[in-house]
């Protein structure tokens, strides 16, 4: 029991990043834009981040943080590429969203080889630090960013539009609410909360950034919010849920009665968790209903 | 209503609607997109035409040599990529997105690798069993999916992901259970398992090239064939244009999903063995992703889900996915032509924008006037 | 003298093939309500469209209370206190009533927050001064269509609309409702207000509206005092000749009973019992419509019928044979023939050629299909040749024609050629001619009525009462899942089938049933 315990600030790791891109796909959903390619602006936010740290971690103690601003802004900026193609011209929101992820994969290796003459990023010395508890700070961030998004969804009158926009938007548009520019905002957050999630994710759970680094992740999140039923209480626990399982696939390995099975069998409960929860629990009602549809203006 | 306008608008419709067309627009795109970044970045894109070039011809524009081997390579290396590029373009075909094939594509492997150890050491029939082997296996694979979308409304996006991940860490752990395997490779292949092929090491001066030229060609034949000479394919066809038609009519939804996913999964699965009974001479344990599977993703598009469009996309990405040695050595990352496959993937998303504008359009013209929307 | 309200000087509007407004010119009194006549296509809805700022004019002026105005999007039309009640509701199904009114110009707490206990007052004092009773927490998916209409309406008035339009309000509404709308018209018009009636049904141009602007394939044929003029000259108008309003049709000979439903209840999309304890029966030979207005239960159960949508209970017979639980295979080669109310959603796959479409339900079968499945292309495609001409479908590409780029009418000519040529025992058709011009409802009526002479059994449901009096000889009056009664198509009275739509039964014992 008390090793479980002990787990909690690295279960708390692995689930903040999962938690913060999860929100982000929700908010994206919510408008009614699906956004597959979290995986790869969770990428992009990892390069981004673990490059400018290593480059930075020298000159300044705040290092760590800007790397992931630094994160969040460049996949924000590779958002809007997905924002345009589903927004403003209509494409099919899977396809373009999985070019995203092929884009991504390829960009960040390109630029690790540009950069650092390698297929990775140069290890940085030394990632974000705990703080009391063992706690990560994203854990903090993690939290905020799900109490932010509840009150910026269900309590503000921008939320109120924006979860129109995803369930009617005609019924927006008709209510003088101009639909694009919130699913532009939308993407663009998911864009953003994606980086920094892939940010936080390799500043506090490696050293450097390569291809196999969020591994999934980005998908995960994706379960989580389908999981979650959209609802930022529901994509919380579904992340916790998910996230669990891929702590305790690393850190089984430290309890002595489960050596005897073999790393694969760890490596792969999250990912089954993750399917047999969906299938179990598929609520396709419970999506927003305009969701992944194109809108067309109109009367 | 004549005019100069008139004939604009003609000429952009025609494009708009043409495939072919968008495709091949798409592509020089994405060529051009990647040939500004490669010159953004300091390097001379040339060397990403010449390293092209050889890989088609064998030509060596800089040194002046001729060597068919770079021509076989080629070759191979777009089998996989035409044999995924069928899987999804199947799955597309009904109207589904199958991003599974990376894990139909693992699962076939391993089946192939297996009924290669453990199967019957008789030429040709030995690689007939692991061919047929990994067809089960990948047409299982995808099954799955089919079934649980029909059947539970999951959605096979984020399923078939997870599916993905699970087929690798499978694999692993089973091909490690084979007696005399490591941590990345199986004792050597029977010979009479693999798809080599004296006559075409001959030809192509001991490239690569094997067996799984001929399973490829016959594949996009049986694509073809399926798709739109049989009842099967109309049932399918119509199930991905108009799922609700196709049910009114009576065509059950659920058993063409499931079919269609079993098909596109046994494609997959065929290709996973031909990488493996054909460039390989001893069975993997996957370190890591081949990737056909996602990289089928472009080759379908591009080739817009025909039997005759994917393999001359598979050609095209296969001829991407071959130059890259040939491009590292002239100072260009290879991860170009990762990016130009992303490039051409956003680029086609894009089609379906198209194809309703053009809809659109056509759709004034002759019913005129559009008094309410229907929601 | 009165002003005007809206003036709308020589209005053009053309789109590419069409044009849709033709020189209009319309002129709205203050405080009167005001009438747009037409059929589909003469161009009313455009019109407005284009007051509300959901498209531009090619040409013309518009004035606002005298005031020449610009409007280029709804916020400039509210902004001028003009308003608009479309016809498909754009309400956001899991908001509350009070969230619909408000969405777009919500009052604020003072830390900026929605202030919801004052929208809910807001709305409670509109509702009470213009007598349009809502629940201000309800949510929308759970109240009934004349509510919506009603929250519709609310929301324009939030935001202060003087000039209100109303776009075909009455169709989706039960007579009784409908008197209850035409009631709220009168308050508005107490409290000030102008409001303009986009709609083709002339009875309540007469009941409610003051003048009416007829249109009729985009020209401007005249504005006339409604008090002064009778139906049958407004019918006119809107159609161009004398408007034959019965079908030439023979005596029906109804034979054995073809179709038997007893005691059926189906489910509905959200889970509630759209049709409850439904019994009826169709004879061959006869043509049997269900009159009612949309949303009473006519989809669930002609989904029932054919096969769409699962039956929860009761059972349903074709020539004696249960067919309740069978698939909709089953029932199309037992002989249940469906011409579906949505055409381009579940009768056609607009991107399958016309003979494919042709052969949609019997392309596994000899000739279409030969040994081991493969289709044989040539037979399929003289299909479709034999049946262009035989029933002159219009196809610019022959039988290589896209389905989805033909007209409507031609459209529904191929499905009913599809259908027909199957020669099923029982055919059901649901709203038939639905956005269909003049010409080709008369074309699909004549063939209605040829299979029943065939000696079918014809099922027609219509939310157009005017088609179900024309074409049926028994009608059935479905209201909130039940059949209400059923009289004779022969001299049947509009008001009592009105009567039994909206639930008033008949006393019992004077049903009027054919053995």
């Amino acid at each position: 029991m008390n090793d479980l315990v002990r787990m909690i600030p690295s279960v708390l790791m692995i689930v903040s990043p999962i938690l913060i891109a999860a929100v982000g796909g929700m908010i994206c959903e919510k408008a009614g834009i699906v956004n597959i390619a979290l995986e790869g602006l969770m990428g992009i936010g990892a390069f981004t981040a673990a490059t400018v740290h290593v480059l930075l971690e020298s000159s300044t103690p705040l290092s760590a943080w800007i790397a992931v601003l630094a994160g969040g802004a460049v996949a924000l900026v590779v958002s809007l590429i997905h924002a345009y193609a589903s927004i403003s011209l209509n494409a099919n929101q899977v396809i373009s969203g999985t070019g995203i992820n092929l884009l991504a994969i390829g960009g960040t290796t390109f630029m690790s080889q540009v950069i650092f003459r390698m297929e990775r990023t140069e290890p940085f010395k030394l990632g974000m630090m705990p703080g009391p508890g063992g706690i990560y700070p994203t854990a903090w961030v993690a939290l905020a960013v799900v109490l932010l998004s509840w009150y910026i969804l269900y309590r503000r009158p921008f939320g109120l539009r924006l979860r129109a926009c995803g369930e009617h938007p005609q019924a927006a548009a008709s209510a003088g609410i101009d639909v694009r520019r919130m699913r532009y905002l939308a993407v663009m957050a998911s864009g953003l909360l994606g980086g920094i999630a892939g940010g936080c994710l390799v500043l506090t759970q490696t050293i450097q950034y390569t291809g196999n680094t969020i591994n999934g992740a980005g998908f995960i999140a994706l379960a989580a919010v389908s999981f979650g039923r959209w609802q930022p209480k529901g994509v919380a626990g579904a992340s916790l849920l998910f996230g669990t399982a891929v702590a305790l696939a690393i850190y089984m390995v430290n309890i002595e009665a489960l050596r005897v099975l073999p790393s694969e069998f760890f490596s792969v409960m999250p990912y089954l968790i993750t399917l047999v929860t969906l299938v179990a629990f598929s609520g396709k009602d419970y999506a927003p209903k305009a969701s992944g549809l194109t809108y067309e203006k109109g009367a | 209503m004549k005019g100069t306008p008139a004939r604009k608008t003609d000429l952009i419709d025609r494009i708009l609607a043409s495939d072919k067309a968008i495709s091949i627009l798409v592509v020089l795109l994405g060529f051009l997109c990647g040939t500004i970044l490669v010159a953004a970045v300091g390097r001379n894109p040339a060397g990403m035409y010449t390293a092209m070039l050889q890989t088609l011809t064998g030509l060596d524009i800089t040194r002046g040599t001729w060597n068919i081997r770079y021509v076989g390579e080629w070759l191979t290396a777009s089998l996989p990529l035409i044999l995924c590029g069928l899987s999804l373009a199947f799955a597309a075909r009904t109207g589904l997105f199958n991003i599974g094939a990376e894990g139909q594509y693992i699962v076939g492997l391993t089946a192939a690798q297996f009924v290669a150890i453990y199967g019957p050491q008789i030429p040709v029939l030995h690689w007939a069993l692991a061919l047929l082997a990994a067809c089960v296996a990948g047409a299982l694979w995808g099954g799955i999916v089919g079934w649980l979308k029909a059947r539970f409304s999951v959605s096979e996006v984020v399923a078939t992901i997870m599916l993905n991940y699970i087929a690798f860490f499978f694999s692993r752990w089973a091909t490690m259970q084979i007696p005399g395997a490591n941590t990345y490779r199986t004792p050597t292949l029977p010979e009479t398992a693999r798809l080599t092929s004296p006559l075409l090491d001959r030809l192509f001066n001991g490239s690569r090239l094997n067996l799984g030229l001929f399973v490829a060609l016959v594949s996009c034949l049986v694509f073809w064939f399926v798709i739109e000479k049989t009842k099967l394919g109309f049932e399918l066809r119509a199930t991905g244009l108009n799922r609700d038609a196709a049910r009114y009519a009576g065509i059950g939804v659920t058993k063409s999903i499931t079919t269609s996913m079993l098909f596109a999964g046994a494609f997959a699965g065929l290709a996973g063995a031909v990488v493996a009974l054909g460039s390989f001479s001893y069975g993997r344990v996957l370190g890591g992703y081949d990737n056909y599977g996602f990289n089928g993703i472009a080759v379908a598009l591009v080739g817009n889900n025909t039997a005759g469009g994917t393999l001359i996309a598979g050609l095209l990405f296969g001829m991407l996915a071959s130059a890259q040695p040939l491009m590292q050595s002239r100072q260009i990352p290879k991860e170009v032509t990762w990016i130009i496959s992303g490039l051409v993937v956003i680029f086609i998303s894009l089609r379906a924008g198209f194809r309703l504008l053009s809809d659109r359009r056509a759709k004034r013209r002759t019913a005129g006037l559009k008094e309410t929307r229907d929601e | 003298m009165r002003g005007y309200a809206i003036e709308m000087l020589n209005i053009t509007k053309a789109f590419p093939g069409v044009i849709a407004n033709n020189e209009v010119t319309l002129r709205v009194f203050e405080n009167e309500v005001h009438a747009i006549l037409g059929e589909n296509g003469a161009g009313k809805s455009t019109l407005m469209s284009i007051l509300f700022g959901l498209y531009d004019a090619d040409s013309g002026t518009i004035l606002v209370h005298g005031k020449e105005a610009r409007i280029r999007d709804p916020n400039d039309a509210t902004a001028l206190g003009i308003g608009m009640v479309h016809q498909h509701f754009k309400l956001v199904h899991n908001y509350t009533v009070t969230e619909n009114i408000i969405l777009g110009k919500e009052p604020r707490t003072k830390t900026g927050d929605v202030d919801l206990r004052s929208a809910e007052e807001k709305v409670s004092e509109l509702s009470v001064r213009y007598g349009l009773e809502v629940d201000p927490r309800a949510r929308i998916e759970t109240i009934s269509v004349a509510m919506q209409q009603r929250v519709e309406i609310l929301k324009i008035l939030y935001r202060n609309a003087e000039i209100l339009i109303f776009d075909e309000p009455t169709a989706v509404l039960t007579p009784q409702e409908v008197d209850e709308l035409l009631d709220i018209f009168k308050r508005l018009k107490a409290e000030g207000k102008t409001i303009i009636l986009i709609t083709h049904k002339l009875k309540e141009i007469k009941q409610a509206a003051d003048r009416c602007t007829v249109l009729r394939r985009g020209k401007l044929i005249g504005t006339v005092e409604v008090a002064d003029t009778s139906e049958e000259m407004m019918a006119e108008m809107m159609v161009g000749r004398s408007v034959l309003f019965r079908t030439e049709k023979s005596p029906a000979h109804p034979g054995k009973v073809v179709l038997d439903v007893r005691n059926l209840f189906v489910r509905n999309a959200k889970g509630f019992h759209a049709v409850r304890d439904l019994s009826l029966t169709v004879h061959a030979g006869e043509i049997l419509g269900i009159a009612g207005v949309d949303g009473n239960g006519q989809s669930e159960l002609v989904g029932a019928i054919t096969g769409l949508i699962p039956v929860d209970k009761g059972s349903i017979l074709l020539s004696g044979k249960e067919m309740a639980r069978s698939s909709i295979r089953e029932r199309v080669e037992a002989g249940i023939g469906h011409v579906p109310e949505d055409r381009q959603r579940h009768g056609l796959v607009p991107d399958f050629r016309l003979d494919e479409n042709l052969v949609l339900k019997s392309y596994g079968k000899a000739p279409f299909s030969k040994r081991f499945g493969i289709l044989d292309k040539t037979a399929i495609a003289d299909y479709g040749r034999r049946l262009i001409g035989s029933y002159d479908i219009r196809a610019g590409k022959g039988p290589a024609t896209k389905a989805g780029s033909m007209s409507g009418g031609n459209q529904q000519k191929v499905i009913i050629a599809r259908e027909i040529e199957l020669s099923p025992e029982l055919l059901v058709v649901a709203q038939p001619t639905r956005g269909l011009d003049v010409g080709a409802i008369e074309t699909i009526h004549s063939r209605i009525i040829a299979e029943r002479d065939k000696g079918r059994a014809v099922l027609v449901v219509s939310f157009e009462l005017e088609e179900i009096l024309n074409l049926c000889d028994r009608i059935a009056a479905i209201s909130k899942g039940e059949i209400v009664g059923i009289v004779d198509g022969e001299g049947a009275d509009e008001r009592e089938i009105g009567a039994m739509m909206a639930g008033v039964r008949r006393p019992a014992g004077t049903e009027r049933k054919t053995s």
